[in-house]
């Protein structure tokens, strides 16, 4: 269970970016955030493992409290949150093998990870989640080789090798075409519920979180607004978070089973 | 048709680009003010043309002895003096770039805590502001004449050269990258390894390169203030009039140059 009770996020140039927000995600529990952007969105999960850390409030996971942890401390709670990234975020000149397994540097003293020399228990679950999600062929690439699909594929893959508690997803699809992002988002939503991991995922295409998330969060200058069911998504509801605008095209008659004729396995490989 | 343009008793607006300074009296003023100090530091030169022609004669006497270079009467001299050379080249490369690395995440901003980055940059600072020429005659008043003060000299000038051209390659590092990697909950030194080195080695090594020719080039040159190297055999020659054993020594100089700027284009368009 992650829990956020009342935070809150001022930059240094005096912008609140958040101001006091309290969530409860439990186990097994996939949390769309949506808002505007500049809403706070990014700041959220960022606050969540300390990248920006939060002016005010606590997040607390699995009764830990991790606001309150030490550089130390917080390096071993961060092993527990695996983060996954809008531009894909690979470190480009290192292997597909060497970035998944920067997902376990946490795990690892430093010249064990500078000579690569991983534990083979490590390489056996890399290989797995590899083969999971069809790039065991390609392990030894460099990352800026691959597509954008296959790059947040490696990507998904690095943060669920952390053998992580939550995962915070921040805009994965941003960068890819509908066909890949609809691909992505539903591998994210499978692993998800085959590990029953916990997640946010930062999301802009409203009718995409409609397809795979369970439950969706509106945000709005630093503040939730919306907190339900993504059918109770109304034209109303999204005025609210995102202001005036003729909704009824983008709220989705959630069917998710146009694309299911087509053979996953392939297509999957493929990309 | 074309109503816009046949029915215009609206006037059209007139666009001209703002100008750099304002003020016309000061933009002009400044202007004129430039162009007189050039013309009149130009006039204070004075030119003594009977030197020049005399000089004339003794500059083409250098030229011309490089249609025939003497590599044979003082070739101990000049290969002893080449190999110094070399010497103080690698040396100081490789120390110098040793020990520019730590200096150069110390003046990232993006890596170090702001006491170190300011230290580490004051450091990088002083260090580039004294020329090489004039550190080597300190280097040589300290330690004497001999190769020593070479390598100390360029290793030194190597450090302030790396750090502060790698530390501006550190701070256009890709956040993202950096940031994931951080967030797996690695150690500093295991984030340095796998988000920052790779997001940094060519500049690295192309920067190692370049400065290995840098090296190369001063080594032959700090010889004239007695810091070793083949500087100090071209020196002698000069000093003895023996222009075609200095054409020689610059003949060899050039040469290595080339081969190290041909190699080094190579090794830096192998690591993209």
């Amino acid at each position: 269970m992650l829990q956020l009770k009342n935070l809150g996020k001022r930059y240094k140039t005096g912008d609140d970016a958040l101001k006091g927000v309290n969530l409860e995600i439990p186990d097994g529990q996939l949390v769309g955030l949506i808002g505007p952007s500049g809403a706070g969105k990014s700041t959220l999960i960022r606050c969540v493992n300390r990248l920006v850390e939060p002016t005010t409030g606590t997040v607390t996971l699995n009764n830990i409290e991790v606001t309150s942890l030490s550089a130390g401390g917080l390096r071993k709670e961060r092993r527990k949150m695996g983060m996954i990234f809008q531009e894909y975020a690979l470190v480009d000149r290192l292997t597909i093998m060497e970035n998944v397994m920067s997902g376990r540097l946490g795990y690892m003293g430093f010249w064990k990870s500078f000579f690569r020399k991983y534990p083979q228990a490590d390489i056996d679950e890399a290989f797995r989640l590899l083969e999971r999600v069809g790039l065991d062929h390609m392990v030894d690439k460099r990352a800026d080789e691959l597509s954008g699909g296959q790059k947040q594929r490696v990507g998904i893959a690095r943060a669920l090798i952390q053998d992580p508690e939550v995962i915070l997803i921040d805009e994965p699809t941003a960068s890819l075409d509908p066909k890949t992002s609809r691909q992505i988002m539903r591998l994210i939503s499978e692993l998800c519920r085959e590990r029953n991991l916990s997640a946010i995922v930062n999301i802009h295409d409203v009718a995409l979180a409609q397809m795979f998330v369970e439950r969706i969060v509106g945000l709005q200058m630093g503040e939730i607004v919306f907190d339900g069911a993504p059918d109770e998504l109304t034209p109303d509801v999204l005025t609210k978070i995102y202001g005036e605008e003729d909704w009824e095209a983008t709220i989705d008659e959630v069917d998710e089973d146009e694309d299911i004729t087509i053979d996953e396995k392939s297509v999957e490989a493929s990309i | 048709m074309n109503a816009a343009i046949t029915s215009g008793n609206e006037k059209s607006r007139r666009w001209k680009r703002p100008p750099l300074i304002q003020d016309t009296k000061w933009r002009y003023g400044l202007l004129i003010l430039a162009i007189a100090y050039f013309i009149a530091a130009s006039f204070s030169y004075d030119v003594n043309w009977s030197r020049v022609y005399e000089g004339l004669d003794r500059g083409w006497e250098f030229i011309k002895s490089f249609a025939n270079p003497d590599f044979k009467t003082r070739w101990s001299d000049i290969s002893e003096g080449i190999w110094e050379s070399i010497v103080i080249t690698v040396t100081s490369t490789v120390v110098g770039i040793i020990l520019a690395i730590p200096l150069a995440l110390g003046a990232a901003s993006n890596l170090a805590p702001k006491i170190i980055y300011y230290i580490c940059r004051g450091i990088i600072a002083v260090n580039r502001a004294l020329h090489e020429i004039i550190v080597a005659i300190l280097m040589v008043a300290i330690f004497g004449f001999g190769p020593l003060a070479g390598f100390i000299t360029l290793t030194l000038s190597t450090i302030g050269f790396i750090a502060k051209l790698l530390a501006e390659d550190i701070e256009n590092i890709s956040k993202p990258q950096a940031e994931a990697v951080k967030s797996t909950g690695s150690g500093w030194w295991q984030w340095i390894n796998y988000a920052i080195q790779p997001q940094v080695m060519p500049r690295l090594i192309g920067l190692s390169i370049y400065r290995v020719d840098i090296n190369f080039r001063s080594s032959s040159i700090l010889g004239l203030v007695g810091a070793g190297g083949v500087g100090a055999t071209l020196n002698t020659a000069f000093d003895r009039y023996e222009f075609d054993t200095a054409a020689a020594i610059i003949i060899i100089i050039i040469a290595i140059v080339m081969v190290l700027e041909y190699v080094s284009g190579f090794i830096r368009a192998r690591v993209q």
